[in-house]
């Protein structure tokens, strides 16, 4: 019995394989839904809120892409993806783009024949301590225990950091951030070092988060951002000047709230015209609606919006803007323009 | 001569009296059990000290819990606001606000009496499995569980779960009327080949067109939504009760003079049993996604189901071989000597007494598989534990432990000690050597 189901599932695939992997764009609108794989939970990136309902600056952007697409925020399915099972999520076409903070790396990119269509978050590897230690900076950090998440790039960048300093640690190897936490809440390590981003969380949740500073060095560059596989360069193109609408919106102070009415017509500046389909045909190139830039940005707001709602300062997470502030404010982000 | 002269007889019983203090009640009983020697008094002592610290610690956590806030922060306000730290109070408020979650994951809240009522109908359909005593009619009840389970839990149209329940009584049929025109072997063969020529190609189409035809159907949810412990119950309680036969036919054929049977059950077996279930489990999500052609739909919950299976029915024929072997070789003979073909003598004389030798393995597997189901949380499914690590990530409740777990725990206790009462209860009831 159990033969026959695999045998049924291989003849139906069979059939239907003909059919899909060429064009994404058009099995997702013949779906109606976006697959996007997204963490099982990573706060403030993407966690299923006491409703079921999927929010976070990771699972904006996804709804930004359904949005764009479909022009319905929420016709999204979220596959949740462990660290071991996102690749072959995305490289089976099980979803269709990843939006899981996944750093952007040379053999990702090029080995494991994917696309990174941006980087919509500049992570880099950090150390929280107590303050009570009084160590001010990671170089500091001389013999001190770390407790260190093992078979991560952070348990290498780690090595490297400490070496290149010339100076020693002793790691306590463990498996989850909550382990992490734990760990060094009992005081098993003297600092816990992972992403900055992670430790801003992670800190945040203690009773006394005052009491533990983020040492100012960042040992590594993580950017994260959305993927796609290789092979569908247009539905590439659709993710990444999806990514791009919302970081130009920002830079031209298009919001959620007053994106409606910037297009309801042509407006003084061409490339907020164009951005937004009141004037010249980019929608139409990407095999989009003319407005799509428009629904993406109505989706949860521009690039600042989704930052400042997720994990921005006025967030119990209460990240910085920092590399992630826009060119213009010194920061790293940046959209080519949309000519 | 009258008694009263002999003044030495005593003419009543004196009262009873009193034990000496030391040897009654609870004194007698606490100085054999407790302090007989010096070595058991110096342990009682140490123990009694081990169990007040354990209960003045935990105790205080327990009592002084907060059951009704928002999120973790308001918790640790509350308990602030007695004059607690953050440790001095359990927050038992995350299960107020998640118990859905981490009973139902995804599902709609608005359904949630499906998976209730699927869970009703399985026990009621276990009942007569489980307890003889109850009419063997029911058991007609018990054959239709598993689709109207399937029914309930996905939801869909009616006539998916009724074709496939079809293809059995085509097997029936071809057992009924076509074993005595064409023979045993033809007809086993017939038994099991018509009905995957039915699944295969007649069960689709039918259903379809049944759908089309006379449309009866509820809500279909995708097994996406389906998380916490109806999660680890669907996938637990299917392998369980699929397992159960699958294994029994392997340990047979094991035991089969066929010999591509024979080796054909044993490879399986060994290689099912050689690789550990998270192998497995990532091979059921990672690797077949590779074999499958791109886009293909097979449901991941329903791989991870047979994955599941296969693992627990390798098991199970193992356990199964050990009460086959138990059975002295004088009960292979006299079901022979009877006359009996192979699966009467299997069904009326071995079966019976190797399946009760082997209970307490057989129990002891699933409650094995049943707690294994947690390990589905590596591939990114949502089993109780994996929706607490989701629950920890929302910024309401990041850095609640103990609270989810000791739930999660109990959840688990309640289960498994059943299952282990219940093999105890059967092993009682079948015992036929001493009494």
């Amino acid at each position: 019995m159990k033969k026959s189901v695999i045998l049924g599932a291989l003849t139906v695939a069979g059939l239907a394989a003909g059919a899909a992997s060429a064009a994404t764009l058009d099995d997702v609108r013949a779906r109606g839904k976006l697959n996007c794989g997204v963490t099982t939970g990573l706060t403030g990136f993407a966690a299923p809120d006491a409703n079921g309902v999927w929010e976070g600056f990771d699972v904006g952007m996804c709804r930004a892409v359904a949005a764009a697409v479909l022009g319905d925020a929420t016709a999204v399915e979220f596959v949740p993806t462990t660290g071991q099972t996102r690749f072959t999520a995305l490289a089976s076409g099980e979803v269709d783009m990843l939006a899981r903070n996944t750093t952007w790396t040379f053999s990702r990119d090029v080995d494991l024949k994917f696309e990174f269509t941006g980087v919509n978050y500049y992570d880099g590897q950090g150390f929280i301590v107590p303050r009570s230690l009084g160590v001010s900076s990671a170089k500091d950090l001389d013999g001190a225990t770390v407790c260190i998440q093992t078979g991560t790039t952070t348990e290498l960048n780690l090595a490297d950091f400490f070496r290149a300093n010339n100076i020693s640690y002793e790691p306590v190897p463990i498996e989850t951030n909550a382990e992490g936490q734990q760990l060094y809440l009992a005081g098993s390590c003297d600092t816990y070092t992972t992403d900055a981003s992670g430790l801003a969380a992670t800190r945040a949740t203690f009773e006394n988060p005052g009491d533990h500073v983020i040492l100012p060095e960042i040992i590594s560059k993580e950017p994260l951002g959305p993927l796609v596989r290789h092979g569908d360069n247009e539905w590439g193109d659709i993710v990444r000047w999806t990514l791009n609408a919302l970081v130009t919106a920002e830079e031209l102070g298009v919001t959620s709230a007053n994106v409606a009415e910037l297009a309801a017509g042509p407006t003084g500046n061409p490339e907020v015209n164009r951005l937004l389909g009141t004037e010249g045909e980019l929608g139409a190139m990407l095999g989009l609606e003319a407005d799509w830039a428009v629904k993406a940005i109505a989706a949860g707001g521009n690039y600042g919006e989704l930052f400042e709602t997720n994990i921005g300062e006025n967030t119990p997470i209460g990240l910085a803007r920092g590399l992630n502030a826009q060119w213009t404010e010194g920061g790293l982000i940046y959209s080519p323009p949309f000519r | 001569m009258s008694t009263t002269d002999l003044s030495y007889v005593r003419t009543e019983m004196l009262p009873q009296q009193e034990p000496p203090l030391a040897e009654k009640g609870v004194f007698k009983w606490m100085r054999e059990n407790l302090f007989s020697s010096w070595i058991n008094g110096l342990l009682t002592i140490a123990s009694l000290v081990v169990i007040y610290v354990v209960i003045s610690t935990l105790a205080p956590w327990l009592l002084n819990s907060v059951w009704d806030a928002n999120s973790l922060t308001e918790c640790r306000d509350i308990l602030a606001e007695q004059g607690l730290d953050s440790h001095g109070g359990a927050c038992f408020a995350v299960l107020g606000d998640r118990w859905h979650q981490l009973v139902f994951g995804y599902y709609p809240s608005e359904l949630y009496w499906r998976p209730a009522l699927a869970l009703v109908i399985f026990l009621a359909g276990l009942a007569p499995v489980l307890f003889t005593g109850l009419p063997r009619k029911m058991l007609i009840l018990t054959a239709l569980v598993p689709f109207v389970a399937f029914w309930l839990l996905w939801g869909g149209s009616i006539w998916l779960p009724v074709s496939v329940a079809l293809g059995f009584v085509v097997g029936f049929l071809a057992l009924k009327f076509l074993t005595p025109i064409v023979g045993t072997l033809a007809g086993t063969i017939l038994i099991f080949v018509l009905p995957i020529l039915y699944w295969l190609f007649v069960a689709g189409p039918l259903a379809s067109g049944l759908a089309s035809a006379v449309p009866i159907e509820i809500q279909f949810v995708e097994s996406r939504a389906f998380g916490g412990f109806m999660l680890s119950a669907v996938i637990g309680l299917s392998a369980i009760v699929l397992s159960l036969p699958l294994g029994i036919l392997l340990a047979l054929a094991r035991q089969s003079n066929l010999p591509i049977i024979k080796y054909s059950s044993v490879t399986f077996i060994e290689v099912i049993r050689g690789i550990p279930l998270i192998v497995w489990l990532f091979t059921a999500q990672l690797l077949l996604n590779y074999f499958l052609p791109p886009g293909t739909n097979f449901d991941l919950t329903l791989r991870v189901i047979i994955m599941v299976t296969f693992f627990s029915s390798a098991y199970i024929a193992e356990v199964i071989r050990g009460g086959l072997a138990a059975l002295p070789k004088g009960q292979y003979e006299g079901a022979d000597s009877l006359g009996l073909n192979y699966w009467q003598s299997m069904q009326l004389i071995v079966l019976p007494q190797a399946l009760k030798i082997s209970i307490p393995g057989i129990v002891n597997t699933f409650i094995g598989l049943f707690k294994d189901t947690t390990l589905v949380v590596f591939i990114g499914l949502f089993d109780p534990l994996g929706i607490a690590s989701a629950v920890r990530a929302t910024t309401d409740w990041n850095g609640v432990y103990w609270e989810l777990f000791i739930f999660i725990g109990l959840m688990f206790f309640i289960a498994c000690f059943s299952m282990g009462r219940y093999s105890l209860f059967l092993e009682k009831k079948l015992q036929r050597e001493h009494r």
